[in-house]
């Protein structure tokens, strides 16, 4: 793997363990036992599902809402596992195994490639380094408490999209592949205020149908 | 939280994970190879636009979007990743520090 995806990866791991440490941090000044944060962080792992369950708990509103908004959260995880299937071909362990590491990071990371070897390892690297990141910085937040608890002064929620912005951006060099994503992402930025979070983002692929369709079909012609 | 909750969140999380590493090995996927990473792209894309500019269903305030607007202009131009992602945090951070929610 070039030195260049380690070292992204690296930027990556410490913007999400700053967010992991505030993610403990909050949950036990919520009030919560240990046990909740840190085996959401090993079970779920999914950052953004994470806070938005906790939100709906510690605004008081009831476990089916927190885990159905998640839940909804996390459905894009189901198309992102069909566009980067093939790096988990092999044996049925490293399906399994390997499913669980599939993150918004993991999948923006393996798209950047192209050749199967360093598919499989922007993957894996990246991966494995979030899901040992983040529980450590999980439980590092959970006992040190308050120290970081508003990531926000330091602008560490510009860092996902721009994360997602800069890893995505190759792909949409190409022109066609730009204006089917730009639709998409107006769809789902029109459709925000009126839906509940999760689903414009999923609408999005759903309204680019279409555009989709047809470009296909001209290539094949 | 009780257990319970955690559990089914974990198993329909994991669900939703599998399904497509799954599905490969029943079906060709190679042959859809292009629309799926298309779909991806738009999914990112998505999901980058309004992560930058909603909390929820609420407007997250102009610092984030402004950060993540310099962070779209610098990756437009090629600068190095960790610039970009360093900027966003930057102008966000800056622009908090300066008053703007």
């Amino acid at each position: 793997m070039d030195r260049g995806t380690l070292r992204d990866i690296g930027l990556v791991s410490v913007a999400d363990a700053l967010v992991g440490v505030s993610f403990g941090a909050l949950a036990l000044a919520g009030g919560l036992p240990l046990w909740v944060p840190v085996a959401m962080s090993v079970l779920v792992f999914a950052g953004g599902a994470q806070f938005a369950a906790l939100g709906v708990v510690l605004a008081g509103g009831g476990a089916v809402t927190a885990v159905v908004t998640a839940l909804v959260l996390n459905a894009r995880l189901l198309p992102f596992g069909l566009a980067t299937a093939d790096v988990l071909e092999g044996r049925p362990w490293r399906r399994l195994v390997g499913a669980h590491l599939l993150t918004d990071e993991s999948v923006a990371f393996t798209l950047r490639h192209t050749d199967p070897r360093q598919r499989r390892l922007a993957y894996w690297v990246c991966g494995i380094a979030l899901f040992v990141v983040w529980n450590l910085a999980v439980l590092v937040g959970a006992y040190a408490g308050g120290v970081l608890e508003d990531v926000n002064a330091l602008g560490l929620d510009a860092a996902f999209p721009a994360v997602l912005l800069a890893l995505v951006m190759p792909a949409l060099a190409e022109r066609r592949t730009r204006g089917i994503a730009l639709v998409g992402a107006a769809v789902a930025l029109a459709l925000t205020p009126l839906l509940p979070p999760g689903l414009p983002v999923l609408l999005a692929p759903a309204a680019a149908v279409p555009l989709l369709l047809r470009a296909r079909r001209a290539e094949t012609s | 939280m009780p257990l319970l909750a955690v559990l089914v969140l974990a198993a329909g999380t994991y669900a939703f994970r599998v399904a497509g590493p799954l599905a490969a090995r029943r079906l060709d996927l190679e042959r859809l190879r292009g629309p799926l990473v298309g779909a991806a792209v738009v999914l990112l894309l998505a999901l980058a636009v309004t992560s930058a500019v909603a909390d929820g269903q609420e407007f997250a305030g102009w610092a984030r979007p402004a950060g993540v607007a310099v962070a779209a202009v610098l990756a437009w131009r090629r600068a190095s990743f960790v610039v970009v992602v360093s900027a966003a945090a930057a102008v966000t951070a800056g622009l908090r520090l300066l008053g703007v929610p």
